[in-house]
């Protein structure tokens, strides 16, 4: 066993990208239910190979890997420290939890003879995404990016069988993040050019002396703009409505839970790492881009959320405003405020992944989430329906729920930056979230039912045992908030001291 | 200034190729023709890329055991990924875009926009949903 601890990060990349074409032989022979399950097992695997990760950074020191042994900043170093080991954790969590989920789920809402392929595709997805985490080479993170996005391209257009609009979606999101990424990696060319690394610990070195740079401010801008669409901030964020809506449920639910997040822990390292937030240019785009724009996103994402007649849609929407407050925490750019964020990107995950898992229960026995269609629903699927308004709870941020756990940090945080204006709209925005919730609860508790041509029973234990692990944690969290809140101080910390 | 402008006439094409890129990925209404202006936007910065690791009068970096110059291998190598990339990237937009023509008879975003209101003006009449 020693001699695998030491490339545990290589590892935990590379067994789900060596993982991926071994499950293209499972096709030979059709064995579907042993692709799952082979599946299940690579996620379960990242999912301890992460938390291995984590306690050692958290116990211990980061860790360095040099791959092929060419020492950093010459050869591509994976760099592990509290933060992308927590989103190491998130990410293949959230796989680990929702892959016992996906078997009926996919069974139901995939042509029979694609989820091979499809369990292929998650986990190139996976790859990505845990790759883009632990790099700590810039060009890396745009490779990765870009396997993760391909890879979400192909899941989001297998929903093509409930609906034909999944592939427009696929399509405009291809388009949008394809300009993100390039976006993106124009900045990392303009950042070499005058740093000559890619290295990010590297960089943060190098671009010290060179804050009145105009590469340096084109790149920063270029950056910022790429990740931007990728996190779906606000005015940018027309393709996530609809890749969301039309994609089947797991990846809805794998998607809404980690790929956003990463994005947001790409922009922090970019922001905090390798800028810092002792740049004017930095601050300023905090202040005056981020700022305002999480403001608007809060209030727009939730009141065109209010509006929807289709629950996956509305839950879309509601993720942009969540991905607002997590860009309010970062342009405060105090301790609480960044916490708030890092707590968020955890929080968030478990909200939303129970919210679109319980969709995917409603899904699976309706074969569809319209509003009109769940009338009365709690009575046939009271289990599903309860977790619903549980997540819905934690999501408006009722206390003893993740959601008050970040709310409070971003108040904190607007509190100690001096905006307490924004405190107030941080509350207002929350109300306009109990709408939404409540048009659920209006529907689905309040309503009498309509009649359907066959009786629904309640979704199958296999679908319902994750969801419920969802929901519990968003209690269990919410309650016993200390080791997650002791993660984020360690990281804020970190972040802000790097740059003081 | 002029000298400064001529000196640098690669940056200078690089971001007119870019432009004209973004531009035809906004204003065109075809997909496939997106899909090309994509493509011209992603070749504009493996040219960006490119012309950043020219030193002038090097040549390719193989030791000779002659003191010579030698141009910078490394952002050409990052530009041969990102190549296998923007192919891999125009090969799925391609293939949704026959998806797409399979499903709605036509690649042309304002029919496909037409085509998905009408259909949720016949969800709303027929009341099924």
């Amino acid at each position: 066993m020693n001699f695998i601890l030491p490339h545990l990060p290589v590892l935990q990349v590379a067994i789900p990208l060596i993982a991926a074409p071994v499950c293209v032989l499972f096709t030979f022979g059709g064995h579907r239910k042993l692709a799952w399950l082979f599946t299940l097992a690579i996620s379960w695997v990242c999912f301890l190979i992460a938390v291995a990760l984590l306690s050692r950074v958290l116990l211990d020191t980061d860790i360095s890997y040099a791959i092929g042994n060419w020492p950093p900043p010459f050869g591509i170093e994976y760099r592990v420290d509290p933060i992308n080991a927590f989103v190491l954790l998130i990410i293949s969590g959230i796989s680990a939890i929702a892959l016992p989920f996906a078997r009926l789920s996919v069974e139901k809402e995939i042509e029979t003879d694609r989820h091979i392929l499809f369990y292929t595709s998650y986990l190139l997805c996976l790859t990505g995404l845990l790759g883009v985490t632990i790099t700590g080479d810039a060009f890396n993170i745009f490779v990765f990016l870009e396997i993760s996005s391909l890879s979400t391209y192909v899941l989001i257009a297998t929903g093509v069988r409930q609906n034909r609009r999944a592939l427009t979606a696929a399509y405009n999101y291809l388009i949008l993040g394809t300009i993100g990424a390039t976006f993106f990696v124009i900045g990392i060319g303009l950042l070499y050019m005058v740093t000559g690394t890619l290295n990010i610990g590297d960089l943060a070195e190098r671009l010290q002396p060179l804050s009145d740079n105009r590469v340096v401010h084109a790149a920063f801008a270029f950056i910022v703009i790429g990740m931007g669409l990728k996190l779906a901030l606000f005015p940018m964020h027309v393709w996530l409505p609809n890749a969301y809506t039309y994609a089947p449920s797991l990846v809805t639910v794998f998607l809404a839970a980690t790929s956003t997040k990463v994005s947001v822990y790409v922009l922090l390292r970019f922001l905090f790492t390798a800028f810092g937030p002792s740049y004017d240019f930095v601050t300023l785009t905090f202040e005056f881009v981020l700022l305002p724009l999480a403001i608007v996103a809060m209030f727009a994402g939730s009141l065109t959320a209010i509006f929807q007649t289709n629950a996956k849609r509305l839950f879309a929407y509601s993720s942009v405003a969540q991905l607002g407050y997590m860009m309010l925490g970062v342009s405060l750019s105090n301790i609480p405020g960044l916490m708030a964020t890092i707590l968020h990107i955890f929080n968030h995950a478990l909200m939303k992944g129970a919210l679109f898992m319980a969709l995917g229960c409603v899904m699976y026995r309706l074969g569809t989430v319209s509003l009109g269609s769940m009338k009365g629903l709690s009575r046939s699927m009271p289990w599903t329906m309860g977790a619903l308004i549980l997540g819905g709870l934690s999501l408006i941020g009722v206390p003893g729920t993740v959601g008050f756990i970040s709310k409070w940090h971003l108040i904190l945080g607007t509190l100690e930056a001096g905006y307490w204006p924004i405190a107030i709209l941080i509350v207002g925005s929350s109300l306009l979230a109990v709408i939404y919730i409540w048009k659920i609860v209006e529907v689905a508790y309040l309503e009498k039912g309509i009649n359907r041509e066959e009786i629904v029973k309640e979704a199958p234990i296999s679908m319902l045992a994750p969801l419920w692990v969802l929901v519990i944690l968003n209690f269990y969290f919410g309650i016993d908030a200390d080791l997650t809140t002791w993660v984020a101080r360690n990281v804020a910390e970190t972040f802000l001291g790097a740059g003081a | 200034m002029i000298d400064a402008l001529i000196s640098h006439y690669n940056y200078w094409l690089i971001i007119i190729l870019m432009m004209l890129g973004l531009y035809v990925v906004v204003s065109r209404g075809n997909l496939v023709k997106k899909i090309v202006g994509l493509n011209i936007f992603q070749t504009s910065v493996f040219l960006l890329y490119i012309s950043l690791g020219k030193v002038t009068g090097g040549t390719a970096p193989i030791l000779t055991g002659k003191p010579e110059a030698f141009s910078n291998p490394l952002p050409h190598v990052l530009i041969l990924t990102a190549i296998v990339v923007g192919i891999a990237t125009t090969s799925l937009g391609l293939a949704l875009v026959v998806r797409i023509r399979e499903s709605y008879g036509t690649i042309e975003e304002d029919d496909i926009l037409i085509a998905e209101r009408s259909e949720d003006a016949s969800k709303i009449n027929g009341g099924s949903g």
